[in-house]
């Protein structure tokens, strides 16, 4: 019975066999399925699920590289690279009170509402609130430890010597890339390329360490110019005082080495301070000496007589025959300021004579006197690679006309830039030699172009001598101890192609004059206050940039220390 | 024969278990090492940064306009005047002539 009674027991509790056989079968396939699935990510496609493991703990940082540094010839900074950091909010993230937000507002020196207008922006995921704050102010936001509020570490380019070599040097934008000047130019060799590493990071966010490839950063090289701090400052600061007693409206300067032809200083007037770019205006921005080009006046007329000389045209005791002060050329007239019936050559210079000048031009073939003149660097770039440079203006001879050539020899007709200027007399100085000017310092001295003989370049340092004694155009630069030779030049400003009376002054030389190791050039754009001849203008700002940067140097004496004539000796105006 | 093989064999599992833990140990000293590298890295950084600064606020401080404003208003210094310039010439030896 008992027997029975567990026997119809089991019957009734045992299922269909063809059931339970279906549903090891499909247990079993379910598993299969499992096993099958888990064995191909493993083994067969493990790839997707190693990136994805790798992604939590793996980070690739990035090594940053900055700017190089631009320093002067002796080595120091006048544009520097320094880390900034820029405060940024992720508004969706920020949780902060109003108490809070005010104090964020008051480190950062901003309007509260201008801060809340920020923080509801919340359609982005990263608002600046301000960059590049100073290292203070970035501490304060750290302290006050705010969510969804963070710093970004930026680059923020400074320049030690603001105003006195702004439009030379140039700027950077917020990116750190450079933008005008020689920033622009050396960009390529200032900037730094950032490198990569691979780390692994633990949980807490430490590196833990080194994974993957490691791409090492590569900092942009540092540069030295040709600039003198010292002597950049001493010509801004004597081009300042020059172009604010004249009320004029601009100025530019340059001192050039005259052997190696390396610009110490060059500075402009009005400027501006890169560090401060608020009042910034394309006026001020332009590098005046390099990228305006003028009619330089009787500047010129070394050059002149320069070729007629080397072409044995002439002498320095050859006597010109300069007609009262009046010639006429075709129809026009040619005057002079100081009517003399007779000067010999080295007076024309001296006095500044546009008669005489005029006369030795037109015994020179033009074409002689245009290849004399494009030797001597005018018409083309002085190798400065500075960006916008002018390359002045010398036409083709075949297209001169008699009138024309007559007026080039006293610089007008003709355009050139004041480093082209400076760089024809440094020609002279280096007797007869013309090299590439370089704004940057050089290590080996540049090979040259001889453009005239020693005999020439010689005889027209003595005559350049004459024109700062008296008698001459620019007593006025005179420097005590040291012999001084130059020329003014006083010209026209073009307008719309009409001259108008309105003046550039200008005044270029060298000293010392028995071995000379410094060329200054000073131009004076539209004096107005009263006088407005280069001798009166310009001279006195040679005069005393040329001393004290022959000082700063260390030049011996070549004259006795009471060689300047005082009073100062009667100024000579020359004829515009 | 078989005892002598049972040791063995428990020393090497004592080898391969020391051995084991000796690569965690050093492991986690290397990565503490890492980390004091890389806390270094951050203070030379820093230090590159600072360097940097002061570099710039020495050239800001010694700016030629500056000592040039001080040294005559503070200090009542002046020029020497023409004649109160001597240059002195060296020569090999060391000595200086006037």
């Amino acid at each position: 019975m008992n027997h029975v009674a567990s026997a119809q027991q089991k019957n009734t509790a045992e299922l269909p066999r063809g059931r339970a056989a279906f549903l090891l079968f499909v247990l079993m396939m379910l598993l299969a399925g499992l096993n099958g699935r888990s064995v191909y990510l493993q083994i067969m496609d493990n790839d997707f699920l190693q990136k994805k493991g790798k992604a939590r703990y793996n980070r690739v940082i990035e090594v940053v590289a900055h700017r190089g540094v631009i320093s002067d010839r002796n080595g120091e900074p006048l544009a520097v690279s320094t880390p900034v950091e820029s405060a940024w909010a992720s508004p969706a993230n920020v949780e902060a009170d109003s108490q809070q937000i005010k104090q964020l507002a008051k480190i950062l020196d901003m309007d509260v509402a201008e801060v809340k207008q920020h923080l509801s922006d919340t359609e982005h995921d990263f608002v600046y609130l301000k960059r590049q704050l100073p290292p203070d102010q970035a501490g304060k936001v750290m302290n006050l430890n705010l969510s969804g509020i963070s710093l970004q570490r930026e680059y923020r380019r400074y320049y030690p010597a603001a105003e006195e070599a702004a439009q030379m040097l140039g700027f950077t934008g917020q990116d750190d890339n450079g933008q005008e000047g020689l920033e622009l130019t050396l960009q390529a060799r200032l900037a730094g390329k950032s490198g990569s590493q691979g780390v692994i990071k633990d949980r807490r966010g430490h590196f833990v360490e080194d994974a993957g490839t490691f791409h090492p950063p590569q900092p942009g090289n540092d540069i030295m110019l040709s600039l003198d701090r010292k002597i950049q400052h001493l010509a801004y600061r004597e081009l300042e005082n020059a172009v604010r007693k004249n009320k004029a409206h601009a100025g530019a300067i340059v001192v050039l080495d005259a052997r190696s032809f390396e610009v110490l200083g060059l500075a402009n007037y009005p400027a501006y301070n890169p560090n401060n770019r608020s009042k910034i205006s394309s006026q001020t921005m332009r590098n005046r000496a390099i990228a305006d080009q003028f009619e330089p006046g009787s500047t010129m007329k070394p050059f002149t007589v320069a070729i007629a000389l080397e072409q044995g045209k002439v002498r320095s005791e050859t006597v010109i025959n300069t007609g009262k002060g009046v010639m006429m050329i075709g129809n026009k007239k040619i005057h002079d300021s100081h009517p003399e019936d007779q000067l010999t050559v080295a007076q024309v210079i001296q006095k500044s004579s546009n008669i005489g000048a005029a006369k030795i031009a037109l015994s020179l073939k033009p074409q002689t006197m245009w290849q004399g003149l494009t030797d001597s660097g005018f018409g083309a770039a002085t190798g400065s690679n500075f960006p916008g440079e002018a390359s002045g203006k010398l036409r083709e001879a075949k297209s001169w006309m008699p009138i024309e050539q007559a007026t080039m020899a006293y610089g007008h007709g003709i355009s050139v830039n004041l480093l082209q200027l400076a760089r024809a007399y440094a020609m002279l100085a280096n007797d007869g030699e013309l090299k590439k000017v370089s704004l940057l310092k050089l290590e080996v001295p540049e090979v040259g172009k001889r453009v005239f003989s020693d005999n020439t370049t010689r005889k027209l340092r003595d005559m350049l001598e004459m024109v700062v004694l008296p008698g001459g155009t620019a007593p006025l630069a005179q420097v005590a101890g040291y012999r001084v030779a130059g020329k003014t030049g006083t010209a026209h400003k073009l307008e719309n192609g009409h001259y108008i009376n309105r003046y550039i002054a200008s005044f270029v030389g060298f000293a010392p004059a028995s071995n000379p190791r410094l060329v200054v050039a000073v131009m004076i754009d539209d004096p107005d206050n009263g006088d407005y001849y280069g001798g009166l203008v310009a001279a006195p700002a040679f005069s005393k940039v040329m001393e004290a940067a022959l000082h700063a140097l260390n030049v011996p004496n070549d004259a006795p220390l009471d060689n300047v004539s005082l009073p100062a000796a009667v100024v000579l105006k020359e004829e515009v | 024969m078989l005892r002598n093989s049972t040791f063995l064999n428990l020393l090497l599992l004592l080898v391969v278990l020391s051995c084991a833990l000796s690569v965690v140990t050093s492991q986690h000293r290397a990565r503490k090492l890492y980390d004091e590298l890389q806390k270094q890295k951050g203070i030379a950084q820093q230090m590159d940064v600072e360097w940097g600064q002061l570099q710039l606020e020495q050239s800001t401080l010694a700016r030629p306009a500056r000592v040039e404003k001080i040294a005559i208003q503070q200090l009542q210094m002046q020029m020497p005047k023409n004649g109160q310039v001597q240059f002195i010439q060296g020569t090999p030896d060391g000595r200086v002539k006037p």
